[in-house]
C-alpha cells in the first residue's frame, strides 16, 4: 500500500477506534453494568464514577506507561546486562558503567555536556530577556519577537545546515563565503579558519546554534512575565529617581525571578537531550562529543546495548533534580 | 508609558538600534540560506550571498571577432560585433586593451591598437575596430571589462530538488515521507490526551494527584532512554521499522506534554458549566464532547501546532523507528544530514534541500505564531 494511503487508513482507523473506544465503553458502564436506575440506582452511579475515570485514562496511561514509563526501568536493567553473542542476556552488574568510565571519549562528553549546560541556559535566557525587555518598548517590538522567535520553528537539522554556511571555509585565496571568516579575513585575519574543528572552541560554536534557536522562546515567555508586573512597581521606582538599568534589575528582573527559573530549567532539559545539533555539524569528533550522541553512537555503531543504556542513565541522572522540582512545584500547585 | 518621566527620547533611540541589531543577528543566518538557495554554483562558490544582493564589479577578459571576419567599408577595414551575450545584464564601466591597464578608457572612447588601426567599445558592449588597411593575425583583439553585473537569482535549484523525477538526491520522495509521519502523529494523540486530560481535570477518583504528579515527572524524562527498549520491543511483537512503529512512538511520547497542556487548560474552565450540565443529566461523555472539547479548542490547536512542528522537525524517532536500509521511508531531516556527508560542499543543493524541509513549519510559524505562543506560555508560566 502507498504510505499516504496507509497514512490516511491510520488516521481514519487511529480515529475511529479511539472515538469508538470512548463511546462504547461509556455506553456499557451507563446502560448495560452500572445503569441508574432500578433497585441499585445509588449504588450503580457510585459505582460507575468510580470506574469512568479509569475509561478515559486507559489509553494515555497505556500508551505513556508502555513508552516512558517502562523503557526507564528496561533501561536501568539493560545497563547492568550484557548481551551474549548467540541470543540472550547475561546479568553484569556494573561492569558497563566501569568500562564507560574508562573511556576517554566518554569523560569528554561529560566535561562537554557540562560546557553545555552552564553556557546554553545562560546565553539564551540573557538575550531572552533583553530582547523581551527592548521590544516591549517600541512600536515595531511584534514583529521583532516573531523575527527573534522564528528559529524556533526550524528543526535542529535545518538550523545546522544554515549555521554549516556561516562557518564555511575557503582557501584562503579565494573569496570566503560563510559570514564568520569573511569578518575574519577583513579585519585582518591571515589565514581562514575552520570553525568547526578548534577543540575547546568548537563547542561554543555549535551552543551558539541552540541560543540562537532557544532565544525566542525565553524571549515569549519573559515578555508575558514583563508584562504581568505590576505598573505601580516601575512608576514608584521612577518618581524615586531610579534610572532605567536601576529599574530593570533591581524592580523588574526580581519580580520575574520564578519565570527565569522556569526558562531556565526548561532550556536545561533541552540541553541535555541535545542531540541533533551535534550529530549533524561534527558527529562529535574534534572533540564536540556529547552524551545524547555518546550514547547514539555506542547503540548503532558499536551496538554496545550495555554500555548504551548506561549513557542514558547518565542523562537521566542528570535530568533527576529537575524532574524531582518540577514534581513538587506541581503538587504544591495542586493544594 | 510613552510619555512619563523617565523616558527619554535618546534611550527610545538606543532601544530601536539595538533591536534592530539583534533582529538582524537572527535573521541573518537564514536569510543567508534562503539567498544561497537561489543561486548558481559558480555565484555560491565564488562570493559571499550577502554580495549577491547587490549589484557586482568584475573584470572580464573577451576577444573581438577574428580578422578573417573583417569587412570593408569604403577606404577602411572593419570589424564589428558584441562583447556581452544577448540577454546578460550587465553595464560596462570601463574597458581596456592592455593587462597592464584594464581600466584605461571609459566606453565611446576611442583607443590606438598597437599593430595599427583604432578600437571602441560602447556601454552595450558594441564594439568597432577600423584600420586603413587590412587586420592581420588569426585571433581577435584581446578586451578587458570592467562589468556591473545585476543581482541574478535562479529556479532552477527548486527544479532540480523538487520536480526532477530523475534526480535521486531530490526531496520530493522524503517529503511525503515526513508528511506521513507527521499527520497521524500529530491526530491521534490529541484525542487520546483529551480524554486523560478531562479525567485528571474534572474527574474525582483515589490517585488523581498522584497520576498528576507522574505526567509531570515524565514530561522531563529524555527520548534517549527510550530507544532501546522500544526498538526491542517493536522487532519483538513485528512491527520492525516502519510508519506504524514512528506513529506509536510520538504518539507515546508526546503524550505527558499533550495531557498537562490540555489538563491545565481545562482546569481553567468555569465550573458552572459542567456542574449544570451534569444537574440536567448529561453524561460524563456528553460533557465532554459537546462542551469541553469545543471549549478548549485554543488549546488544542496549540498542541496540535507545537506536535506538528516537534514530528516535522525530528531526527532522532524517525532515525530509529523509521528509516531502514531501502531507504525508501526516509525523512527530510535523515535526507538532510545525508547530504551534508555526501555533498557538503555543493550549498546549492544543501540550501534548497534545507529550505524545502524548513518552509512548511515556518508557514504554519507565521500563520498560527498565535496559538503557539499561548501554548508555551500555558506550558511553562504555570
Amino acid at each position: 500500500m502507498h504510505p499516504a494511503l496507509q497514512g490516511l487508513s491510520i488516521i481514519i482507523f487511529g480515529v475511529t477506534a479511539c472515538v469508538a473506544y470512548f463511546a462504547l465503553s461509556n455506553q456499557i458502564v451507563d446502560k448495560v453494568l452500572f445503569p441508574p436506575r432500578g433497585p441499585h440506582a445509588g449504588r450503580n452511579i457510585n459505582r460507575a464514577n468510580l470506574v469512568r475515570p479509569w475509561l478515559f485514562l486507559f489509553p494515555a496511561l497505556c500508551a505513556v506507561g508502555v513508552y516512558l514509563a517502562y523503557p526507564v526501568v528496561e533501561t536501568l536493567r539493560l545497563s547492568l546486562t550484557e548481551r551474549v553473542p548467540g541470543g540472550g542476556i547475561q546479568w553484569v552488574g556494573f561492569d558497563n558503567y566501569v568500562q564507560m568510565s574508562k573511556e576517554p571519549k566518554f569523560w569528554e562528553a561529560l566535561r562537554n555536556n557540562i560546557l553545555w549546560l552552564l553556557v546554553v541556559p545562560a546565553g539564551a535566557t540573557g538575550f531572552g530577556l533583553l530582547a523581551a525587555q527592548l521590544t516591549d518598548r517600541i512600536r515595531w517590538g511584534n514583529i521583532a519577537k516573531s523575527l527573534i522567535f522564528m528559529p524556533m520553528a526550524i528543526s535542529f537539522v535545518g538550523a545546522s545546515v544554515i549555521w554549516k554556511l556561516v562557518y564555511d571555509v575557503r582557501p584562503a585565496d579565494q573569496d570566503q563565503i560563510g559570514i564568520f571568516n569573511a569578518i575574519y579575513m577583513f579585519m585582518g585575519g591571515e589565514a581562514p579558519l575552520t570553525w568547526l574543528t578548534m577543540p575547546v572552541w568548537n563547542n561554543f560554536f555549535l551552543m551558539l546554534v541552540l541560543i540562537w534557536i532557544q532565544t525566542g522562546f525565553a524571549m515569549v515567555i519573559l515578555s508575558a512575565a514583563l508584562r504581568g508586573i505590576p505598573e505601580e512597581t516601575v512608576e514608584a521606582a521612577i518618581v524615586d529617581g531610579a534610572s532605567p538599568m536601576q529599574i530593570f534589575f533591581k524592580i523588574k528582573v526580581p519580580q520575574i525571578k520564578t519565570t527565569i527559573l522556569v526558562v531556565w530549567t526548561t532550556i536545561t532539559i533541552t540541553v541535555l537531550k541535545v542531540f541533533d545539533i551535534v550529530f549533524t555539524m561534527t558527529n562529535g569528533q574534534w572533540e564536540t562529543q556529547v552524551l545524547a550522541n555518546y550514547m547514539f553512537d555506542k547503540l548503532f555503531r558499536a551496538n554496545d546495548w550495555g554500555v548504551g543504556s548506561a549513557a542514558a542513565i547518565v542523562i537521566m541522572v542528570l535530568v533527576l533534580p529537575i524532574l524531582v522540582w518540577n514534581v513538587r512545584n506541581a503538587r504544591n500547585e495542586m493544594r | 508609558m510613552d510619555n512619563i518621566a523617565g523616558t527619554k527620547s535618546t534611550l527610545t533611540w538606543v532601544t530601536n538600534i539595538s533591536v534592530v541589531i539583534l533582529v538582524a543577528l537572527w535573521v541573518f543566518p537564514t536569510l543567508g540560506l534562503f539567498v544561497s538557495s537561489f543561486r548558481t554554483t559558480d555565484q555560491i562558490s565564488t562570493s559571499g550571498w550577502w554580495k549577491s544582493l547587490f549589484p557586482s564589479e568584475q573584470t572580464v577578459t573577451l576577444r573581438t571577432a577574428a580578422p578573417d571576419t573583417q569587412v570593408q567599408d569604403g577606404p577602411l577595414f572593419v570589424i564589428e560585433g558584441a562583447l556581452l551575450e544577448d540577454g546578460q545584464d550587465a553595464t560596462i564601466r570601463s574597458w581596456g586593451i592592455s593587462s597592464r591597464a584594464v581600466d584605461a578608457f571609459v566606453p565611446g572612447e576611442v583607443a590606438e591598437l598597437r599593430k595599427g588601426g583604432t578600437i571602441s567599445v560602447m556601454a552595450n558592449g558594441r564594439y568597432r575596430m577600423e584600420h586603413s588597411a587590412a587586420f592581420t593575425g588569426s585571433r581577435g583583439q584581446r578586451v578587458f571589462l570592467g562589468t556591473t553585473v545585476a543581482p541574478e537569482f535562479t529556479l532552477n535549484n527548486y527544479r532540480n530538488i523538487l520536480f526532477d523525477p530523475d534526480n535521486i538526491e531530490g526531496m520530493s520522495q522524503a517529503f511525503f515521507s515526513t508528511l506521513t509521519v507527521t499527520i497521524p502523529a500529530t491526530i491521534i494523540p490529541i484525542l487520546v490526551a483529551a480524554f486523560a486530560a478531562y479525567a485528571l481535570a474534572w474527574m474525582e477518583f483515589p490517585g488523581r494527584a498522584l497520576l498528576v504528579a507522574a505526567i509531570v515527572a515524565l514530561l522531563v524524562v529524555p527520548l534517549q532512554l527510550a530507544l532501546i527498549p522500544l526498538l526491542k520491543l517493536h522487532l519483538g511483537i513485528g512491527i520492525g521499522k516502519g510508519y506504524l512503529g514512528v506513529w506509536m512512538a510520538h504518539t507515546g511520547f508526546s503524550l505527558p506534554l499533550a495531557i498537562y497542556l490540555l489538563r491545565n487548560y481545562m482546569v481553567g474552565l468555569p465550573r458552572d458549566i459542567i456542574e449544570n450540565a451534569r444537574v440536567d443529566g448529561a453524561t460524563e461523555y456528553q460533557i465532554f464532547t459537546r462542551i469541553i472539547l469545543p471549549l478548549s479548542f485554543p488549546a488544542l490547536a496549540s498542541f496540535a501546532i507545537f506536535q506538528f512542528l516537534w514530528t516535522w522537525n525530528d531526527l532522532l524517532v524517525a532515525k530509529v523507528f523509521l528509516v531502514d536500509a531501502t531507504g525508501e521511508t526516509t525523512v527530510m531531516t535523515q535526507k538532510l544530514v545525508e547530504l551534508l556527508g555526501t555533498r557538503g560542499g555543493n550549498w546549492e543543493i544543501l540550501a534548497t534541500s534545507a529550505f524545502v524541509s524548513i518552509a512548511v513549519p515556518l508557514a504554519v510559524f507565521f500563520t498560527l505564531q498565535r496559538y503557539l505562543v499561548r501554548g508555551l506560555l500555558a506550558g511553562s508560566v504555570k
